[in-house]
Protein backbone atom coordinates (compact mmCIF):
# COMPACT_ATOMS: atom_id res chain seq x y z
CA UNK A 1 0.00 0.00 0.00
CA UNK A 2 1.33 3.41 -0.90
CA UNK A 3 2.12 5.02 2.43
CA UNK A 4 0.53 8.37 2.97
CA UNK A 5 -0.28 9.02 -0.65
CA UNK A 6 -4.04 8.70 -0.32
CA UNK A 7 -4.44 10.20 3.15
CA UNK A 8 -3.12 13.70 3.83
CA UNK A 9 -2.52 14.69 7.45
CA UNK A 10 -5.66 15.64 9.32
CA UNK A 11 -6.14 19.33 9.97
CA UNK A 12 -6.46 20.31 13.63
CA UNK A 13 -10.03 19.48 14.52
CA UNK A 14 -11.94 22.66 15.19
CA UNK A 15 -14.69 21.88 17.67
CA UNK A 16 -16.45 25.21 17.31
CA UNK A 17 -16.45 25.17 13.52
CA UNK A 18 -17.96 21.69 13.53
CA UNK A 19 -20.74 22.98 15.72
CA UNK A 20 -20.15 20.86 18.80
CA UNK A 21 -19.95 22.37 22.22
CA UNK A 22 -18.48 20.69 25.30
CA UNK A 23 -18.97 17.14 24.12
CA UNK A 24 -19.06 14.87 27.13
CA UNK A 25 -17.46 11.44 26.68
CA UNK A 26 -20.03 9.77 28.92
CA UNK A 27 -22.92 10.99 26.79
CA UNK A 28 -24.32 8.44 24.33
CA UNK A 29 -22.75 8.64 20.90
CA UNK A 30 -24.42 11.29 18.80
CA UNK A 31 -22.93 11.60 15.35
CA UNK A 32 -25.63 13.82 13.96
CA UNK A 33 -24.51 16.84 15.93
CA UNK A 34 -24.29 19.24 13.02
CA UNK A 35 -27.62 21.00 12.64
CA UNK A 36 -28.65 20.41 9.03
CA UNK A 37 -32.35 20.71 9.73
CA UNK A 38 -34.28 22.53 7.02
CA UNK A 39 -37.85 23.64 7.40
CA UNK A 40 -39.98 26.15 5.54
CA UNK A 41 -43.49 27.43 6.12
CA UNK A 42 -45.78 26.97 3.14
CA UNK A 43 -48.48 29.54 2.38
CA UNK A 44 -50.84 30.28 5.25
CA UNK A 45 -54.59 30.41 4.60
CA UNK A 46 -55.70 32.66 7.43
CA UNK A 47 -54.59 36.09 8.60
CA UNK A 48 -54.08 35.09 12.22
CA UNK A 49 -51.58 32.29 11.40
CA UNK A 50 -53.73 29.72 13.19
CA UNK A 51 -53.43 27.45 10.15
CA UNK A 52 -50.22 26.64 8.35
CA UNK A 53 -48.36 23.97 6.45
CA UNK A 54 -44.70 23.26 6.99
CA UNK A 55 -42.25 21.45 4.79
CA UNK A 56 -39.49 19.42 6.46
CA UNK A 57 -36.54 18.47 4.31
CA UNK A 58 -34.86 15.07 4.60
CA UNK A 59 -37.53 13.80 7.00
CA UNK A 60 -39.99 10.95 6.58
CA UNK A 61 -42.56 8.93 8.55
CA UNK A 62 -40.04 8.52 11.37
CA UNK A 63 -40.38 12.08 12.57
CA UNK A 64 -43.64 12.82 10.75
CA UNK A 65 -45.90 10.34 12.49
CA UNK A 66 -44.39 10.78 15.96
CA UNK A 67 -44.63 14.56 15.68
CA UNK A 68 -48.19 14.37 14.34
CA UNK A 69 -49.18 12.27 17.36
CA UNK A 70 -47.68 14.61 19.94
CA UNK A 71 -49.10 17.74 18.28
CA UNK A 72 -52.55 16.13 18.25
CA UNK A 73 -52.10 15.68 22.01
CA UNK A 74 -52.19 19.48 22.33
CA UNK A 75 -55.76 20.55 23.30
CA UNK A 76 -55.35 23.87 21.47
CA UNK A 77 -54.79 22.08 18.17
CA UNK A 78 -57.83 21.31 16.05
CA UNK A 79 -56.11 19.34 13.32
CA UNK A 80 -52.68 17.95 12.56
CA UNK A 81 -51.68 15.67 9.72
CA UNK A 82 -48.64 14.92 7.64
CA UNK A 83 -47.93 13.61 4.19
CA UNK A 84 -45.04 12.73 1.95
CA UNK A 85 -46.12 14.29 -1.35
CA UNK A 86 -43.83 12.23 -3.54
CA UNK A 87 -41.86 9.10 -2.61
CA UNK A 88 -38.74 10.12 -4.53
CA UNK A 89 -38.48 13.55 -2.95
CA UNK A 90 -37.06 13.53 0.60
CA UNK A 91 -39.68 15.95 1.87
CA UNK A 92 -42.39 15.75 4.49
CA UNK A 93 -45.32 18.17 4.71
CA UNK A 94 -47.18 18.83 7.93
CA UNK A 95 -50.48 20.68 8.27
CA UNK A 96 -51.44 22.23 11.59
CA UNK A 97 -54.68 24.04 12.42
CA UNK A 98 -55.30 25.45 15.87
CA UNK A 99 -58.50 26.73 17.46
CA UNK A 100 -56.97 30.22 17.32
CA UNK A 101 -55.46 30.61 20.81
CA UNK A 102 -51.96 29.92 19.49
CA UNK A 103 -50.34 30.08 16.07
CA UNK A 104 -49.63 26.93 14.12
CA UNK A 105 -45.91 27.64 14.44
CA UNK A 106 -46.20 27.77 18.22
CA UNK A 107 -48.01 24.43 18.19
CA UNK A 108 -45.18 22.94 16.14
CA UNK A 109 -42.52 24.37 18.46
CA UNK A 110 -44.43 22.99 21.46
CA UNK A 111 -44.74 19.59 19.79
CA UNK A 112 -41.01 19.40 19.10
CA UNK A 113 -40.24 20.33 22.71
CA UNK A 114 -42.69 17.71 24.02
CA UNK A 115 -41.23 15.00 21.81
CA UNK A 116 -37.74 15.95 22.98
CA UNK A 117 -38.85 15.61 26.62
CA UNK A 118 -40.48 12.26 25.79
CA UNK A 119 -37.15 10.98 24.47
CA UNK A 120 -35.42 11.98 27.72
CA UNK A 121 -38.00 10.08 29.76
CA UNK A 122 -37.59 6.98 27.58
CA UNK A 123 -33.79 7.17 27.99
CA UNK A 124 -34.03 7.58 31.79
CA UNK A 125 -36.50 4.70 32.11
CA UNK A 126 -34.42 2.41 29.91
CA UNK A 127 -31.19 3.15 31.79
CA UNK A 128 -32.90 2.59 35.16
CA UNK A 129 -34.40 -0.70 34.00
CA UNK A 130 -31.06 -1.87 32.65
CA UNK A 131 -29.42 -1.16 36.00
CA UNK A 132 -32.17 -3.02 37.80
CA UNK A 133 -31.87 -5.97 35.43
CA UNK A 134 -28.09 -6.18 35.80
CA UNK A 135 -28.10 -6.03 39.62
CA UNK A 136 -30.89 -8.60 39.75
CA UNK A 137 -28.86 -10.92 37.55
CA UNK A 138 -25.76 -10.45 39.70
CA UNK A 139 -27.74 -11.29 42.84
CA UNK A 140 -29.14 -14.38 41.19
CA UNK A 141 -25.61 -15.57 40.34
CA UNK A 142 -24.27 -14.82 43.85
CA UNK B 1 -67.08 11.91 33.87
CA UNK B 2 -64.47 9.21 34.27
CA UNK B 3 -64.74 6.14 32.04
CA UNK B 4 -65.40 2.79 33.67
CA UNK B 5 -62.67 0.23 34.14
CA UNK B 6 -64.20 -1.99 31.46
CA UNK B 7 -64.29 0.90 29.00
CA UNK B 8 -60.62 1.70 29.62
CA UNK B 9 -59.74 -1.97 29.15
CA UNK B 10 -61.71 -2.07 25.90
CA UNK B 11 -59.81 0.94 24.55
CA UNK B 12 -56.47 -0.73 25.31
CA UNK B 13 -57.20 -3.80 23.18
CA UNK B 14 -56.99 -4.03 19.41
CA UNK B 15 -59.50 -6.75 18.55
CA UNK B 16 -58.46 -9.73 16.46
CA UNK B 17 -61.53 -11.44 15.06
CA UNK B 18 -61.80 -14.42 12.71
CA UNK B 19 -61.80 -12.37 9.51
CA UNK B 20 -61.11 -8.82 10.66
CA UNK B 21 -59.41 -6.56 13.14
CA UNK B 22 -61.35 -4.03 15.17
CA UNK B 23 -60.69 -0.93 17.26
CA UNK B 24 -57.51 -0.22 15.36
CA UNK B 25 -56.97 3.53 15.72
CA UNK B 26 -55.70 5.14 18.91
CA UNK B 27 -58.19 7.53 20.43
CA UNK B 28 -56.10 9.05 23.21
CA UNK B 29 -56.45 12.62 21.97
CA UNK B 30 -58.02 15.65 23.66
CA UNK B 31 -61.58 16.17 22.50
CA UNK B 32 -62.14 12.59 21.43
CA UNK B 33 -64.13 11.61 24.51
CA UNK B 34 -66.24 14.40 26.07
CA UNK B 35 -65.03 15.38 29.51
CA UNK B 36 -61.82 13.36 29.33
CA UNK B 37 -58.39 14.91 29.31
CA UNK B 38 -55.85 13.29 27.06
CA UNK B 39 -53.55 16.32 26.73
CA UNK B 40 -49.82 15.67 26.74
CA UNK B 41 -48.50 15.61 30.30
CA UNK B 42 -44.85 14.79 30.83
CA UNK B 43 -45.22 13.75 34.47
CA UNK B 44 -48.14 11.47 33.68
CA UNK B 45 -46.10 9.94 30.87
CA UNK B 46 -43.12 9.45 33.19
CA UNK B 47 -45.34 7.54 35.61
CA UNK B 48 -47.11 5.43 33.01
CA UNK B 49 -44.08 4.50 30.88
CA UNK B 50 -42.70 1.08 31.71
CA UNK B 51 -39.76 -0.79 30.27
CA UNK B 52 -39.12 -4.42 31.17
CA UNK B 53 -36.04 -6.22 29.92
CA UNK B 54 -36.58 -9.91 29.18
CA UNK B 55 -33.43 -10.94 27.38
CA UNK B 56 -30.16 -9.02 27.59
CA UNK B 57 -27.35 -10.53 25.61
CA UNK B 58 -24.78 -8.17 24.11
CA UNK B 59 -26.07 -8.53 20.58
CA UNK B 60 -29.62 -9.67 21.27
CA UNK B 61 -32.05 -7.69 23.38
CA UNK B 62 -35.71 -8.24 24.06
CA UNK B 63 -37.65 -5.77 26.13
CA UNK B 64 -41.17 -4.52 26.61
CA UNK B 65 -41.94 -0.88 25.98
CA UNK B 66 -45.27 -0.12 27.62
CA UNK B 67 -47.20 3.13 27.51
CA UNK B 68 -46.15 4.77 24.25
CA UNK B 69 -48.09 5.21 21.05
CA UNK B 70 -47.31 3.14 17.96
CA UNK B 71 -46.06 6.24 16.15
CA UNK B 72 -43.29 6.71 18.72
CA UNK B 73 -42.38 3.02 18.95
CA UNK B 74 -42.25 2.89 15.17
CA UNK B 75 -39.97 5.93 15.05
CA UNK B 76 -37.50 4.12 17.32
CA UNK B 77 -37.67 0.99 15.18
CA UNK B 78 -37.19 2.91 11.94
CA UNK B 79 -34.24 4.86 13.34
CA UNK B 80 -32.61 1.64 14.55
CA UNK B 81 -32.77 0.17 11.08
CA UNK B 82 -31.90 3.15 8.93
CA UNK B 83 -30.49 6.09 10.86
CA UNK B 84 -27.97 4.94 13.44
CA UNK B 85 -24.55 5.53 11.86
CA UNK B 86 -21.98 2.75 11.56
CA UNK B 87 -18.66 2.19 9.86
CA UNK B 88 -18.47 0.07 6.69
CA UNK B 89 -16.16 -0.42 3.76
CA UNK B 90 -17.20 2.11 1.13
CA UNK B 91 -14.36 2.41 -1.39
CA UNK B 92 -12.27 -0.52 -2.58
CA UNK B 93 -8.96 -0.05 -4.44
CA UNK B 94 -8.04 -3.29 -6.16
CA UNK B 95 -4.27 -3.37 -6.69
CA UNK B 96 -4.33 -6.96 -7.80
CA UNK B 97 -7.03 -9.59 -7.99
CA UNK B 98 -6.26 -12.78 -9.88
CA UNK B 99 -8.87 -14.85 -8.03
CA UNK B 100 -11.95 -16.07 -9.89
CA UNK B 101 -14.15 -13.62 -7.98
CA UNK B 102 -14.58 -10.51 -10.11
CA UNK B 103 -13.46 -7.17 -8.65
CA UNK B 104 -16.96 -5.74 -8.35
CA UNK B 105 -18.36 -8.90 -6.76
CA UNK B 106 -15.53 -9.00 -4.25
CA UNK B 107 -16.02 -5.29 -3.50
CA UNK B 108 -19.71 -5.89 -2.81
CA UNK B 109 -18.87 -8.76 -0.46
CA UNK B 110 -16.29 -6.65 1.37
CA UNK B 111 -18.77 -3.81 1.89
CA UNK B 112 -21.20 -6.08 3.69
CA UNK B 113 -18.67 -7.28 6.30
CA UNK B 114 -19.69 -5.82 9.70
CA UNK B 115 -16.84 -4.08 11.52
CA UNK B 116 -16.17 -3.39 15.16
CA UNK B 117 -13.60 -1.56 17.25
CA UNK B 118 -13.14 0.69 20.26
CA UNK B 119 -16.48 2.42 20.87
CA UNK B 120 -14.89 5.53 22.39
CA UNK B 121 -12.71 5.68 19.30
CA UNK B 122 -15.76 5.80 17.02
CA UNK B 123 -16.84 9.00 18.78
CA UNK B 124 -13.82 10.70 17.22
CA UNK B 125 -14.99 9.92 13.71
CA UNK B 126 -16.89 12.45 11.60
CA UNK B 127 -18.89 12.23 8.39
CA UNK B 128 -16.93 12.20 5.19
CA UNK B 129 -18.33 14.94 2.98
CA UNK B 130 -18.24 13.51 -0.49
CA UNK B 131 -16.75 15.56 -3.25
CA UNK B 132 -17.58 13.95 -6.60
CA UNK B 133 -14.76 15.77 -8.40
CA UNK B 134 -11.99 14.58 -6.11
CA UNK B 135 -13.14 11.45 -4.25
CA UNK B 136 -10.05 11.13 -2.05
CA UNK B 137 -9.46 14.82 -1.39
CA UNK B 138 -11.49 15.08 1.80
CA UNK B 139 -10.23 11.90 3.44
CA UNK B 140 -8.53 12.41 6.82
CA UNK B 141 -7.96 10.23 9.86
CA UNK B 142 -11.16 11.76 11.30
CA UNK B 143 -13.43 10.38 8.60
CA UNK B 144 -11.72 7.48 6.83
CA UNK B 145 -10.42 4.17 8.14
CA UNK B 146 -8.04 2.24 5.93
CA UNK B 147 -8.02 -1.54 5.83
CA UNK B 148 -5.82 -3.81 3.78
CA UNK B 149 -6.33 -7.31 2.39
CA UNK B 150 -3.30 -9.04 0.92
CA UNK B 151 -3.41 -12.81 0.52
CA UNK B 152 -1.43 -15.03 -1.85
CA UNK B 153 -2.11 -18.73 -2.32
CA UNK B 154 0.84 -21.13 -2.54
CA UNK B 155 1.30 -24.88 -2.82
CA UNK B 156 2.14 -26.90 0.29
CA UNK B 157 4.88 -29.27 -0.84
CA UNK B 158 4.83 -31.21 2.43
CA UNK B 159 1.53 -32.96 1.63
CA UNK B 160 1.48 -36.51 0.21
CA UNK B 161 0.53 -36.96 -3.46
CA UNK B 162 -2.74 -38.66 -2.49
CA UNK B 163 -4.03 -35.63 -0.58
CA UNK B 164 -7.17 -34.05 -2.10
CA UNK B 165 -8.24 -31.51 0.52
CA UNK B 166 -7.46 -28.00 -0.78
CA UNK B 167 -7.12 -26.71 2.79
CA UNK B 168 -4.14 -29.03 3.26
CA UNK B 169 -2.77 -28.95 -0.29
CA UNK B 170 -2.42 -25.18 -0.42
CA UNK B 171 -1.64 -22.30 1.92
CA UNK B 172 -4.31 -19.58 1.95
CA UNK B 173 -6.76 -21.46 -0.25
CA UNK B 174 -9.55 -19.39 1.31
CA UNK B 175 -9.69 -15.67 2.05
CA UNK B 176 -11.58 -14.94 5.26
CA UNK B 177 -12.77 -11.72 6.87
CA UNK B 178 -10.03 -12.15 9.49
CA UNK B 179 -7.44 -11.45 6.78
CA UNK B 180 -8.68 -7.84 6.56
CA UNK B 181 -6.06 -5.85 8.47
CA UNK B 182 -6.51 -2.43 10.01
CA UNK B 183 -3.98 0.16 8.81
CA UNK B 184 -4.19 3.03 11.32
CA UNK B 185 -3.70 6.55 9.95
CA UNK B 186 -2.63 9.54 12.03
CA UNK B 187 -4.20 9.49 15.49
CA UNK B 188 -6.25 6.38 14.76
CA UNK B 189 -3.50 4.28 16.38
CA UNK B 190 -4.38 6.03 19.70
CA UNK B 191 -8.15 5.66 19.33
CA UNK B 192 -8.18 2.06 18.14
CA UNK B 193 -5.32 0.25 19.87
CA UNK B 194 -4.92 -3.29 21.19
CA UNK B 195 -8.30 -4.96 21.70
CA UNK B 196 -10.01 -1.86 20.30
CA UNK B 197 -8.50 -2.34 16.87
CA UNK B 198 -10.97 -2.08 14.01
CA UNK B 199 -11.67 -5.59 12.77
CA UNK B 200 -14.51 -7.68 11.32
CA UNK B 201 -17.10 -8.78 13.89
CA UNK B 202 -17.18 -12.29 12.44
CA UNK B 203 -13.66 -13.47 11.50
CA UNK B 204 -14.91 -16.54 9.63
CA UNK B 205 -16.79 -14.94 6.74
CA UNK B 206 -15.52 -16.52 3.52
CA UNK B 207 -14.69 -13.77 1.00
CA UNK B 208 -13.03 -15.65 -1.87
CA UNK B 209 -11.24 -18.90 -2.73
CA UNK B 210 -7.75 -19.01 -4.20
CA UNK B 211 -5.54 -21.55 -5.95
CA UNK B 212 -1.72 -21.51 -6.15
CA UNK B 213 -0.45 -18.46 -7.98
CA UNK B 214 -3.59 -16.41 -7.37
CA UNK B 215 -3.60 -13.41 -5.08
CA UNK B 216 -5.76 -10.55 -3.87
CA UNK B 217 -4.17 -7.24 -2.88
CA UNK B 218 -6.77 -4.69 -1.91
CA UNK B 219 -6.91 -1.40 -0.03
CA UNK B 220 -10.24 -0.42 1.48
CA UNK B 221 -11.55 2.88 2.81
CA UNK B 222 -14.27 2.68 5.45
CA UNK B 223 -16.55 5.63 6.22
CA UNK B 224 -19.51 6.36 8.46
CA UNK B 225 -22.90 5.94 6.88
CA UNK B 226 -26.54 5.18 7.66
CA UNK B 227 -28.80 2.33 6.65
CA UNK B 228 -30.94 4.70 4.59
CA UNK B 229 -27.99 5.07 2.22
CA UNK B 230 -27.01 1.40 2.02
CA UNK B 231 -28.07 -1.65 4.03
CA UNK B 232 -24.42 -2.40 4.88
CA UNK B 233 -24.51 0.59 7.25
CA UNK B 234 -27.54 -0.74 9.14
CA UNK B 235 -26.39 -1.54 12.70
CA UNK B 236 -29.07 -4.18 13.24
CA UNK B 237 -29.82 -7.54 11.71
CA UNK B 238 -33.42 -7.07 12.81
CA UNK B 239 -35.14 -4.49 14.93
CA UNK B 240 -38.80 -5.29 15.29
CA UNK B 241 -41.71 -5.14 17.67
CA UNK B 242 -44.97 -6.99 18.14
CA UNK B 243 -47.93 -6.13 20.31
CA UNK B 244 -48.58 -8.25 23.39
CA UNK B 245 -51.36 -10.74 22.59
CA UNK B 246 -54.40 -10.76 24.85
CA UNK B 247 -56.81 -13.68 25.32
CA UNK B 248 -59.98 -12.98 27.25
CA UNK B 249 -62.21 -15.84 28.32
CA UNK B 250 -65.72 -14.39 28.65
CA UNK B 251 -67.51 -17.57 29.79
CA UNK B 252 -65.88 -20.48 31.63
CA UNK B 253 -64.62 -23.24 29.34
CA UNK B 254 -64.88 -26.56 31.18
CA UNK B 255 -64.55 -30.32 30.84
CA UNK B 256 -63.58 -31.82 27.44
CA UNK B 257 -63.74 -28.39 25.84
CA UNK B 258 -61.03 -27.09 28.16
CA UNK B 259 -58.59 -29.65 26.78
CA UNK B 260 -59.46 -28.68 23.22
CA UNK B 261 -59.14 -24.97 24.07
CA UNK B 262 -55.63 -25.42 25.43
CA UNK B 263 -54.61 -27.31 22.29
CA UNK B 264 -55.64 -24.34 20.13
CA UNK B 265 -52.64 -22.37 21.44
CA UNK B 266 -48.88 -22.89 21.43
CA UNK B 267 -47.43 -24.71 24.45
CA UNK B 268 -47.51 -22.70 27.65
CA UNK B 269 -50.16 -20.15 26.65
CA UNK B 270 -53.16 -21.80 28.35
CA UNK B 271 -53.58 -24.74 30.67
CA UNK B 272 -56.28 -26.92 32.21
CA UNK B 273 -56.75 -26.47 35.94
CA UNK B 274 -58.75 -28.88 38.08
CA UNK B 275 -60.88 -27.48 40.88
CA UNK B 276 -59.81 -29.24 44.10
CA UNK B 277 -63.31 -29.32 45.62
CA UNK B 278 -65.52 -30.14 42.66
CA UNK B 279 -62.91 -31.87 40.49
CA UNK B 280 -64.10 -29.88 37.50
CA UNK B 281 -61.66 -29.08 34.70
CA UNK B 282 -61.37 -25.46 33.58
CA UNK B 283 -59.24 -23.69 30.96
CA UNK B 284 -57.18 -20.69 32.08
CA UNK B 285 -54.80 -18.42 30.20
CA UNK B 286 -51.36 -18.44 31.85
CA UNK B 287 -48.99 -16.71 29.43
CA UNK B 288 -50.49 -14.83 26.46
CA UNK B 289 -46.99 -13.53 25.60
CA UNK B 290 -46.16 -16.89 24.04
CA UNK B 291 -49.20 -16.80 21.76
CA UNK B 292 -48.77 -16.35 18.02
CA UNK B 293 -52.38 -15.12 17.59
CA UNK B 294 -53.03 -17.84 15.03
CA UNK B 295 -56.81 -17.48 15.65
CA UNK B 296 -57.18 -21.28 15.65
CA UNK B 297 -59.54 -20.98 18.64
CA UNK B 298 -61.98 -18.90 16.55
CA UNK B 299 -62.43 -21.73 14.04
CA UNK B 300 -64.33 -23.92 16.50
CA UNK B 301 -68.03 -23.33 17.06
CA UNK B 302 -68.01 -24.49 20.68
CA UNK B 303 -65.90 -21.46 21.68
CA UNK B 304 -68.13 -18.96 19.88
CA UNK B 305 -68.80 -15.98 22.14
CA UNK B 306 -66.69 -17.46 24.91
CA UNK B 307 -63.31 -16.06 23.96
CA UNK B 308 -61.99 -12.77 22.61
CA UNK B 309 -58.57 -12.44 21.01
CA UNK B 310 -56.70 -9.17 20.74
CA UNK B 311 -53.48 -7.32 21.19
CA UNK B 312 -52.59 -4.68 23.75
CA UNK B 313 -52.36 -1.38 21.89
CA UNK B 314 -49.54 0.23 23.88
CA UNK B 315 -47.50 -2.83 24.87
CA UNK B 316 -44.60 -3.29 22.44
CA UNK B 317 -42.35 -6.34 22.65
CA UNK B 318 -39.18 -4.98 21.09
CA UNK B 319 -36.46 -7.19 19.75
CA UNK B 320 -33.13 -5.64 18.72
CA UNK B 321 -30.47 -7.85 17.20
CA UNK B 322 -27.19 -6.03 16.57
CA UNK B 323 -24.69 -6.87 13.84
CA UNK B 324 -21.87 -6.23 16.29
CA UNK B 325 -20.53 -2.68 16.08
CA UNK B 326 -22.58 -1.65 19.12
CA UNK B 327 -24.43 -3.70 21.70
CA UNK B 328 -28.19 -3.82 21.30
CA UNK B 329 -28.90 -1.70 24.39
CA UNK B 330 -26.51 1.00 23.20
CA UNK B 331 -28.25 0.98 19.84
CA UNK B 332 -31.67 1.59 21.35
CA UNK B 333 -30.36 4.47 23.45
CA UNK B 334 -28.71 5.94 20.37
CA UNK B 335 -31.96 5.66 18.44
CA UNK B 336 -33.75 7.64 21.17
CA UNK B 337 -30.96 10.23 21.08
CA UNK B 338 -31.27 10.56 17.32
CA UNK B 339 -35.02 11.21 17.53
CA UNK B 340 -34.31 13.77 20.25
CA UNK B 341 -31.64 15.37 18.09
CA UNK B 342 -34.11 15.76 15.23
CA UNK B 343 -36.52 17.56 17.57
CA UNK B 344 -33.80 19.79 19.06
CA UNK B 345 -32.52 20.78 15.62
CA UNK B 346 -35.92 21.74 14.21
CA UNK B 347 -36.80 23.45 17.49
CA UNK B 348 -33.68 25.61 17.23
CA UNK B 349 -34.31 26.41 13.56
CA UNK B 350 -37.90 27.47 14.25
CA UNK B 351 -36.95 29.64 17.21
CA UNK B 352 -34.27 31.35 15.09
CA UNK B 353 -36.56 31.99 12.13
Amino acid sequence: MADNETLPDAPEYDNEAAGDVDYDDDEPLDLTRENNAKIIMLGSATDDDSCASFQFENEDHTLGNALRWIIMKNPKVEFCGYSIPHPSEPKMNMRIQTYGDITAKDALIQGLADLRDLCDVVTDTFVAEKERFVTEKKQAVA
Amino acid sequence: MAPTKEELERRRIVGVEAERVSNVTSTDFPGHYPGEDYAWDLERFRKSLKIQIHKANDLDYEFDLIGVDASVANAFRRILISEVPTLAIETVFVHNNTSIVQDEVLAQRLGLVPLRGDKKGFQQLRWLKKNPDEPAAEATDFNTVVMALKVTCTRNHATPATETDPEKLYFNSSVYARDIKFTPQGRQSEWFSGAGEIRPVNPDILLAKLRPGQEVDIEMHCVLGIGQDHAKFSPVATASYRLLPSIRIKQPITGEEAEKFVNCFPKGVAEVQTDKKTGQKKAVVVNPRKDTVSREVLRHDEFKGKVELGRVRDHFIFSVESTGMYNSDELFLQAVQILKKKCVDFHEKLLDS
